[in-house]
């Protein structure tokens, strides 16, 4: 009895432990990788050691909530291309994964002690970088945001796209291929940040407000793991032999409807499927026909709108207090187009 | 008739489990998965009339489907933790072998055959790391395989390049998991019990499988009997590894892809799975046949719990909660038995 006390106390430690360790030690040597390949990699690396402004150019330091998925890869891309075009240098720094909070409190306050001309910053917590932005305002760097905001009261702008609009967008198109009518239901990939519940909710929203025959049936998260989310899209249709559409709320999400699918056996278009954000897969299942559309975000234009605002920020200039970067219904009609395809990564 | 060919299977590994590997435990163990078996009925007895669309051939299907990664890996770490170890690199090492695999298949051309094959024998290494480090280092498992679940994760990252590799390309590969050679069962569920099958005959009649009994009842009284315990350490810890590899293919062959950023949190869900098919965590005592029910238990909760469509946060706790219910019936079985019931 004991010792099965012990051992199950080790399995909480052991939890604990894997979630804390992995949190500190994976993202040290990983963070510099990109950051050293991407084009902007040189100047980046010559700026953060210098720390502050060098033959005039203006030091920016861009902390996000990761590297890891394509979504980031493509805002810093953004980022360097405008900090290229503006002649400002940048940094840009982010944990391996995005529930490692305490890692990006730790590069945001390394980014206040640089000394930059300005920060730019994606909140993982909402509420946990309200003293660090205060140290920064204390220090009198100006701070634009992106993607996603820090509850305080001091005045800053963020460039993001609205969610909510998102989500509504997805809804809208949702209930046209439906025919305003039946079941539906959502894979989300989160009940806790932002996006994941403002891309519910918009589309939720949406459905019961302009379309009182259709129907959200079930709600239900995969973490944006394909395999969960592929075994939950497997359950809903079990469910609901007569659901019309399912809506995936990310990459991970929306694969993991498209897998269930093929999975099952069933023909392409026989469930509506309306995915987000990009990547390969669900670029292949949208030209298959297995998934109907997706809606995108402009995640370069999102780092563009930062460094501009950062700059302007710099200069003292009014910022309006956020910018819609936008969000996008992507379809077989017009996936091939050049400023759609500018959008969609691989 | 899918169920049939899980009590098919189910059957057929109960014959080396049941013939027992001569300890003491074996009806105790009896009883025990006689209660995990139970409590699996009951479940899919509760869900089947509680929803009229959980009992069909498809939703079974995608229940043992769903079942494929955790119970392989289930099965494979069930060796590790009768010799009184944990493997806790289990998940991320099984991201990192689908990502060993993806490299082989693309950016290599290998065959198919030496992408699968490869992926295996990368999860032995794994596992062979592991059990030197516990063996030869002399460091606790805990801490030995949480290093290596770490240094899985940075690894699947950096060889992938941080980025999904797309396997739809490789013919034949999808097959693997997918693919019927039994009509409406995916193959991913065959290899599960066929691989529970081979580690059931392994456990209880070669003499690897009575090692990792005898290490996990007394390790100091095995060594000192003469009997080289680390070898047959080393060789759990690859055994487990290989499972681990074996799982990676699997799931990349399900999602089509290696994806990098997957698998934390796996391991704990296969561990789950083997306590609550009654093997204890304190070594020396498990059985393949209860981790598989085990698996079993968990994937039934989670697809019933989503056809009621009960909240995510809940299925959770629920999932807990047949943990500590399955930790708890063993306890007190076990207690029973110590306090002079047949020994």
């Amino acid at each position: 009895m004991k010792n099965t006390r012990v051992a199950l106390l080790s399995m909480a430690a052991a939890t604990a432990l894997t979630l804390s360790a992995c949190g500190g030690g994976g993202s040290d040597e990983l963070v510099e990788d990109p950051a050293a390949e991407g084009e902007g990699g040189d100047a980046a690396a010559a700026s953060g050691e210098s720390g502050g402004a060098q033959d005039g150019e203006y030091d920016i330091a861009l902390v996000s909530k990761g590297f890891q998925h394509q979504f980031w890869q493509a805002v810093q891309s953004g980022a360097e291309e405008k900090a290229e075009e503006l002649g400002v240098s940048i940094t840009f720094d982010g944990p391996a994964s995005e529930t490692e909070v305490d890692a990006q409190l730790q590069m945001l306050r390394s980014a206040i002690e640089r000394q930059p001309d300005a920060i730019g910053y994606a909140a993982l917590d909402p509420e946990a970088c309200i003293p660090l932005l205060e140290q920064a305002q204390e220090a009198e760097i100006p701070v634009v945001e992106f993607d996603a905001g820090c509850n305080t009261d001091i005045e800053k702008t963020i460039a993001k796209t609205d969610s909510l609009a998102a989500g509504a967008l997805a809804a809208e198109h949702m209930a046209e291929l439906i025919d305003n009518e039946g079941k539906v239901a959502v894979v989300a990939h989160s009940q806790i940040n932002s996006t994941g519940v403002e891309r519910r909710d918009g589309f939720v929203n949406k459905i019961e407000e302009d379309y009182p025959d259709i129907e959200v049936v079930d709600i239900q998260y995969g973490d944006g793991d394909h395999l969960k989310s592929a075994d939950i899209a497997k359950a809903m249709i079990s469910a609901n032999p007569d659901l019309k559409g399912l809506y995936g709320t990310n990459e991970g999400s929306a694969i993991g409807v498209v897998n269930a699918v093929n999975e099952l056996g069933m023909q392409p278009g026989e469930l509506t499927i309306v995915g987000f954000d990009s990547g390969q897969a669900q670029i292949d299942a949208i030209k298959s026909g297995v998934m109907a559309g997706l809606i995108t975000q402009d995640p370069q234009g999102i780092g563009r709108a930062t460094v501009d605002s950062a700059v302007k920020a710099i200069e003292g200039e009014e910022l309006p207090e956020e910018i819609d970067t936008g969000s996008y219904w992507v379809d077989q009609s017009n996936i091939d187009d050049e400023d759609i395809q500018a959008m969609l990564y691989e | 008739m899918t169920d049939t060919t899980t009590t098919d299977a189910a059957a057929t590994s109960t014959a080396p489990t049941a013939a027992g590997p001569g300890w003491r435990q074996s009806l105790g163990q009896r009883l025990q998965q006689a209660l995990a078996f139970g409590t699996l009925i009951a479940l899919v007895a509760f869900f089947s009339v509680a929803s009229p669309n959980f009992f069909t051939i498809s939703n079974l299907s995608s229940i043992l489907l769903a079942t494929a990664v955790i119970g392989i890996l289930a099965v494979g770490t069930t060796f590790v933790i009768i010799t009184g170890g944990i493997d806790l690199s289990i998940g991320t090492g099984m991201t990192l072998c689908s990502v060993v695999t993806g490299l082989l298949l693309t950016n290599m051309g290998m065959p198919l055959v030496v992408g699968v094959l490869g992926g295996i024998a990368f999860g032995a290494l794994l596992g062979f790391v592991n059990g030197f480090n516990v063996t030869v280092l002399g460091l606790p498992p805990f801490i030995a395989t949480l290093a290596m679940m770490m240094m899985a994760q940075g690894l699947a990252l950096v060889l992938s390049g941080v980025r999904p590799i797309y396997l739809s390309g490789v013919p034949g590969f999808q097959q693997i998991a997918l693919g019927q050679l039994v009509p409406r069962i995916p193959n991913a569920v065959l290899i599960l019990f066929g691989l529970a099958l081979l580690l059931g005959i392994i456990l209880t009649k070669t003499v690897l499988g009575r090692m990792t009994y005898a290490i996990g009842s007394n390790a100091e009284a095995t060594r000192l009997s003469g009997i080289n315990t680390r070898r047959w350490l080393l060789g759990v810890y690859a055994l487990a590894g290989a499972c681990t590899g074996l799982a990676g293919v699997v799931m990349a062959s399900r999602l089509s892809s290696a994806q990098p950023q997957l698998g934390m949190g796996y391991e704990l869900q296969a561990i789950a799975a083997v306590i609550i098919g009654g093997t204890s965590l304190m070594g020396g005592r498990g059985s393949i046949l209860g981790t598989l029910i085990g698996a079993l238990i968990m994937s039934v909760l989670i697809n019933g719990l989503r056809i009621m469509a009960v909240q995510s946060e809940w299925q959770t706790v629920v999932t807990g909660i047949v943990v500590l219910v399955a930790v708890f019936a063993d306890n007190l079985r076990k207690r029973r038995a110590e306090g002079g019931g047949p020994v």
